[in-house]
């Protein structure tokens, strides 16, 4: 880099000199030039906060402070918070679970330590403006409002604490420290000093052929780069993706593009050549072509197909049929019928993709931010054309994934850059490239008719959705799968007929994100279950609960449950706060003002863990000689808190507690294969699997003592005491033979969740096991501007057994800020919004107070009865506030997200029709 | 669609990489600032907010002039005739200062806009010359008949704010002048004023519409001087003077002020559909901001 100034300033209580390039950002001289990598970068553009840092106590983004303005001032970091110990604010952090995939922690923390340095109580208004700022995408920001407005109740200096292990306390997260320390190593954290810097090509155009021309003529004017990457250089098989039987996703496009944001071509060189370097100078030749910009467009009998072997640009289709729909439809009391439209969601984790690759030898190892490694590994060594074991895959820590971290995204380019250069290759997506290439919800478009008899009981749902999946297939099949068995939702209805299409077209593809289209249907069914109710003159909470689910009902797939049906009870609990809501809603509305106030309710259920298809778990524990207990566990936790569950039900199965445990993973040549983060599968599928490892080892701990079931065992140094009573034993784990790792001895176990495939009609048993939740919202709408305000939620969730419950909080209220974005400003437009500020999430000031009511009827295949929670918050949330719309307005809103423009829209346009609310509602 | 064959590497050939980091200035003067304009083109850059993210993924690579240094030109004072805002004034800065209630829509602004990270480091001078349609602090210095000051070599200019925003990323900046202050006279800081914004979330929200409005009140309880400015519905935020107008000699009373205004008087909004909402629901929601900036005169809530 030419121009390079010295600068001079004070970090963190300690002078610093570097010399930089005077616009260098400070985030990039902090983490590149410093080497202090606890401040994040998640959007260059100021847009989300992570960055943030203090300036003379005041709180800036580095990413938008040029280095030469830090000289000569006072700059504070993460890493300048703690002393040695956690600070009375990383200690609030950590009791509340105020982190959780920690990408946004730092900026959080420094963001609130501005306030706090002023005001030690501040009040909720003034945390909220001081945090406003900062983005997080995991959280939904109430434990964080928690912990912030706390902190001062900490002492200055944390206590040492022995940690307790018991399934069911609110234990805190193992892996929370290096979160609020801003030690935790994230995607773009780990790479050596001499790595090389990969920058992709990416199409401009939706829809285009093109050529590269001869790449010498551009290697001679950037001698800073070393290689380029084309199709051409793929070692192995240029194709990958998550269902085998589907891969069709070129790493490296070959002459023609099919999304705006596909990736031609790499270049790799030193930072300064690649940072700088300006795509237009790419020698590439293009020739657009007509998009198929939607599924009207894909779907039209002239178009042209996106993939030769998919005829009509249908990638594949979904279908469940019970019963008989017309005689159902033809007895009917009541039908009621809708067509509803949702939008592209983005991921929006606050960490873009990112990790680096190198060669060891013969292997290749790949050290990113995944919810996949084993799949990741075999997928890469695939394209490497390597067996699977010469590749090895260590996820970093993941600062979110919500399911757009299973598929690949830098994966594939470091791996061939690192294995045909033999040199460390690092790469981070911008935002823009992050939103534009990587996957989106599948927007749905869904004709939906439902149909009950006079005693208000469900007969019938004819479900039709199409869902747009994009240029490639990713997770589209999932979803074409899973919603025609979720889309009755949770109730019994007798016959059902549900018929999706995943439909091809030239936007980015479509992938996994949490619920895989079952939030979509449940906006489209919910909404229908209240106009149902409405037509039926019966309460709609409680023509809900007279249709929930029940232990001895079939599902919409002929599947029998025998237990863990939750939903009535998650009814019943909401039930007082529903009549109180309500209340509350009608004397507000007697002002007959121009904001009205309305409540909703929807349901959800979600089958944890792949769809009729295999799902195994491994896990394994082991003791060793020098007196710790092993858990190699290859679980990614992407924040939602499977490392502390895991440990807490291995420690509360072994007996011993939590912080004996030392953690080993994930790491595909370390861990045994745990299976994906998604399908809020790992604490029941892995958790089963820890539970059945951790008991066999106890029995073999047992043994070695000829101790009794009833023994308690204590861990000090190597001696291994076994208590009964007054008999005490000992034994010294050192005496006994080990293993070349110094183990003693270990247990394997692996959990397959009985599942079987189903038949040509849908029917069987697609999962062991379904979560259930009932969900409710309160909103303000202004009638006259058309903006929505959330006011309260709450969310009764049966999650079989709460292992953790700060954790099932956090997912849940997590789940219900994502929920709040979906419904209400989340919008992706392929090409035009692809940054954090024109792209909306909630900020800290969109998520209202939620009361959370945990269910618990035991699974009892689950470890400890308990089941999953990561997705089920997701799935009502956004048909609850559209329902709470229509009760507070009189006014169906079917398509999401309820913009302001389209609900301003919707209540004029019924006011025209000359429909007032109180007919509307019934 | 035409089939039309795009050659992106097209520019002239060069003889080596680009230059990657430029010559960059940070002197403490203006007028050492003017003399290192006066010697070449430079881009001018003071809190970066504006700056950075237009270069997400690239390097700034123009020759820059940061004016940062210069701590004449931070800091509201009072002056004879007029308060002069230095254009290095950043938003905390107008927040947290003591201003007569005909600023308080100016620091209402000051509050909302970005979050408090951008508060602390984007400037007034940056926002004006930035010149985006959406530029929170545009309507509420539109009340204040600001005018900005203008430094060159050759000698020093003032405009009316409306003169020196010409479009959308448009101002009357010549390439040798500097944007040094903010000018508000006395004249216009009379009476109380207000700021509406509306965004699709919280926090961190580019505006759909918002709203300045302040009125001096006569006497006699009736409105004596009215100054409304509606922002981010036209290419250049504008004032509403046949709404003003109207407004004169009514008693400040919200229903009674919110009662004059009448869909035609919003004829100087130009509206457009984008990413955040359509044309029409700006138009619809413009006037009902307006109603209710009016309607909370006269409560006391300014």
């Amino acid at each position: 880099m030419t121009a390079s100034d010295d600068l001079t300033f004070t970090l963190n209580g300690r002078a610093v000199r570097v010399s930089v390039p005077p616009m260098r950002r400070l985030s990039q001289v902090l983490r590149e030039d410093l080497d202090l990598k606890g401040t994040k970068v998640g959007c260059d553009a100021g847009d989300c906060g992570a960055c943030t840092v203090l300036i003379d106590g005041h709180a800036v983004c580095a990413c938008l402070t040029p280095a030469a303005q830090a000289q000569g001032r006072d700059v504070r970091t993460v890493e300048g918070l703690a002393n040695g110990t956690l600070n009375r604010l990383q200690q609030a952090f950590l009791h509340y679970g105020a982190a959780q995939c920690g990408i946004c922690t730092p900026g959080m923390l420094l963001a609130a330590t501005a306030l706090l340095e002023r005001d030690p109580a501040p009040s909720e208004a003034a945390v909220q403006d001081a945090l406003g700022g900062v983005l997080c995408r995991c959280t939904g920001y109430r434990k964080i409002i928690e912990a912030v407005l706390n902190a001062h109740r900490f002492p200055a200096e944390a206590q040492g604490k022995a940690a307790t292990a018991l399934v069911g306390a609110r234990v805190p997260r193992v892996d929370g420290g290096g979160k609020v320390t801003g030690s935790e190593a994230f995607g773009d954290d780990l790479a050596p000093a001499d790595a090389l810097w990969l920058k992709l090509i990416r199409a401009p155009h939706a829809s285009a052929r093109f050529t590269i021309a001869p790449l010498a003529p551009l290697l001679a004017r950037y001698p800073g780069i070393v290689r380029v990457l084309t199709a051409a250089d793929v070692p192995g098989a240029n194709e990958h993706g998550v269902i085998p039987a589907f891969r069709d996703q070129p790493v490296f496009a070959v002459e023609q593009v099919r999304f705006a944001g596909e990736a031609i071509a790499a270049i790799i060189g030193d930072e300064t050549t690649v940072a700088g370097f300006d795509a237009a100078d790419f020698p590439v030749r293009w020739e657009p072509l007509p998009p198929l910009a939607d599924m009207d467009a894909a779907t039209q009998a002239a178009a042209p197909l996106l993939h030769r072997d998919r005829p009509g640009n249908i990638l594949t289709g979904g279908f469940v049929r019970r019963g008989d729909i017309e005689a159902a439809f033809a007895n009917a009391a009541a039908t009621v019928e809708g067509r509803f439209e949702t939008s592209f969601v983005e991921h929006a984790y606050i960490e873009p993709e990112a990790g680096f690759a190198h060669r060891n030898g013969d292997t290749l190892e790949l050290f990113v931010s995944t919810q996949t490694p084993h799949m990741d590994r075999d997928e890469t060594a695939r394209i490497l054309a390597l067996p699977p074991e010469k590749v090895r895959l260590v996820p970093t820590a993941c600062g979110g994934g919500f399911g757009g971290k299973l598929d690949m995204a830098v994966q594939p380019y470091l791996a061939i850059a690192a294995w045909l250069l033999d040199r460390p290759v690092r790469c981070a997506y911008t935002r823009p490239e992050s939103m534009a290439s990587t996957t989106k919800r599948h927007p749905g478009r869904m004709h939906v008719r439902l149909a009950a008899n006079n005693e208000g009981l469900l007969q019938a749902i004819d479900f039709a959705g199409d869902f747009d999946t994009g240029a490639y297939s990713s997770w589209g099949p999932t979803v074409a799968t899973r919603v025609p068995i979720h889309c009755s939702g949770p109730y019994a209805v007798g016959s059902v007929l549900a018929q999706t299409r995943a439909i091809l077209t030239n936007n980015a593809p479509s992938g996994a994100f949490r619920g895989f289209g079952t939030p979509q249907a449940a906006f489209a069914t919910e909404s229908l279950m209240d106009a149902l109710a409405d037509r039926l003159g019966i309460d709609r909470l409680e023509f809900r609960l007279k249709n929930a689910l029940r232990a001895g009902d079939r599902t919409a797939t002929g599947q029998l449950l025998t237990a863990s049906v939750g939903m009535a009870d998650c009814l019943v609990a909401l039930q007082a706060p529903w009549q109180a809501a309500r209340a509350a809603a009608q004397a507000h509305n007697a002002g007959n003002g121009i904001t009205r106030r309305g409540v909703g309710v929807a349901c959800m259920w979600y089958g944890c863990g792949n769809t009729a298809l295999p799902n195994p778990s491994t896990m394994r524990v082991a003791v060793t000689a020098d007196g710790r207990v092993v858990l190699y566990q290859g679980a990614v936790d992407i924040g939602q808190g499977s490392s502390t569950v895991l440990a807490q039900i291995c420690a509360e199965t072994l007996g011993l507690p939590l912080d004996v445990l030392t953690l080993v993973g994930a790491d595909t040549s370390l861990t045994p294969d745990a299976g994906k983060t998604s399908a809020s599968r790992q604490t029941f599928v892995s958790g089963r699997a820890i539970f059945a490892a951790a008991t066999d080892l106890r029995r073999q701990i047992l043994r070695l003592a000829n101790a009794g079931e009833r023994a308690r065992l204590e861990l000090t140094g190597t001696t291994l005491s076994f208590v009964d009573g007054a008999d005490v034993r000992q034994v010294d784990l050192a005496r006994l033979p080990a293993d070349t790792n110094g183990v003693v001895l270990a247990a394997e176990a692996t959990f397959d969740p009985p599942t079987s495939p189903l038949d040509a009609d849908g029917q069987g048993v697609p999962y062991a096991t379904y979560a259930f939740g009932a969900q409710m919202a309160e909103v303000l709408v202004d009638c006259e501007l058309g903006t929505v305000q959330v006011l309260k939620v709450a969310a009764a969730h049966d999650v079989g057994r709460a292992v953790n419950p700060a954790l099932v909080e956090g997912q849940i209220e997590g789940g219900i800020a994502q929920g709040i974005g979906m419904a209400l400003m989340e919008e992706y437009i392929p090409g035009r919004n692809t940054n954090l500020h024109d792209y909306l999430i909630p900020t800290v000031g969109d998520v209202p107070p939620i009361e959370t009511f945990l269910i618990e009827d035991p699974e009892p295949l689950g470890p400890y009865g308990a089941k999953g929670v990561g997705e089920p918050a997701m799935i009502a949330t956004p048909a609850a506030i559209l329902n709470a719309i229509r009760d507070a307005t009189g006014v169906t809103i079917t398509r999401v997200p309820a913009t302001p423009d389209r609900v301003r829209a919707a209540i004029a346009a019924a006011r025209a029709r000359g429909a007032k609310a109180s007919d509307v509602q019934g | 669609m035409s089939k039309g064959v795009v050659d992106s590497a097209s520019h002239p050939p060069h003889q080596g990489p680009p230059a990657v980091a430029a010559p960059y200035l940070r002197p403490t003067s203006i007028a050492a600032a003017l003399q290192h304009l006066a010697d070449g083109p430079r881009l001018i850059v003071a809190g970066c907010t504006d700056v950075l993210p237009a270069h997400v993924g690239k390097m700034v690579v123009e020759p820059v002039l940061d004016l940062t240094r210069i701590r004449d030109a931070r800091g509201i004072r009072e002056e004879n005739d007029h308060w002069r805002i230095g254009a290095l004034t950043t938003w905390a800065d107008v927040a947290e200062a003591t201003l007569p209630p005909a600023f308080h829509a100016l620091q209402s602004a000051a509050r909302q806009i970005g979050g408090v990270q951008i508060q602390n480091a984007g400037t007034l001078g940056g926002n004006l010359c930035n010149a985006s349609p959406a530029a929170d602090g545009v309507p509420a210095l539109l009340i204040l008949d600001a005018e900005v000051e203008l430094c060159a070599l050759t000698g020093t200019r003032r405009l009316a704010l409306a003169e020196f925003i010409l479009g959308n990323r448009q101002t009357a900046l010549r390439a040798d002048e500097i944007l040094t202050a903010i000018r508000v006279p006395k004249s216009a800081c009379g009476g109380r004023a207000t700021f509406l914004k509306l965004g699709a979330r919280a926090y961190q929200v580019i505006s759909i519409v918002m709203v300045a409005a302040r009125l001096e009140v006569a006497a006699d309880g009736s409105v004596a001087a009215a100054a409304i400015a509606v922002g981010a519905c036209s290419p250049v935020a504008c004032r509403l003077p046949a709404l003003e107008a109207a407004l004169i000699g009514t008693p400040c009373a919200g229903d009674r002020l919110r009662a004059i205004v009448r869909p035609e008087h919003l004829h100087p909004l130009a509206p457009i559909t984008d990413v955040r909402a359509s044309a029409d629901y700006r138009r619809e929601a413009a006037l009902t901001l307006v109603r209710r900036a009016l309607s909370s005169f006269g409560t006391g809530a300014p």
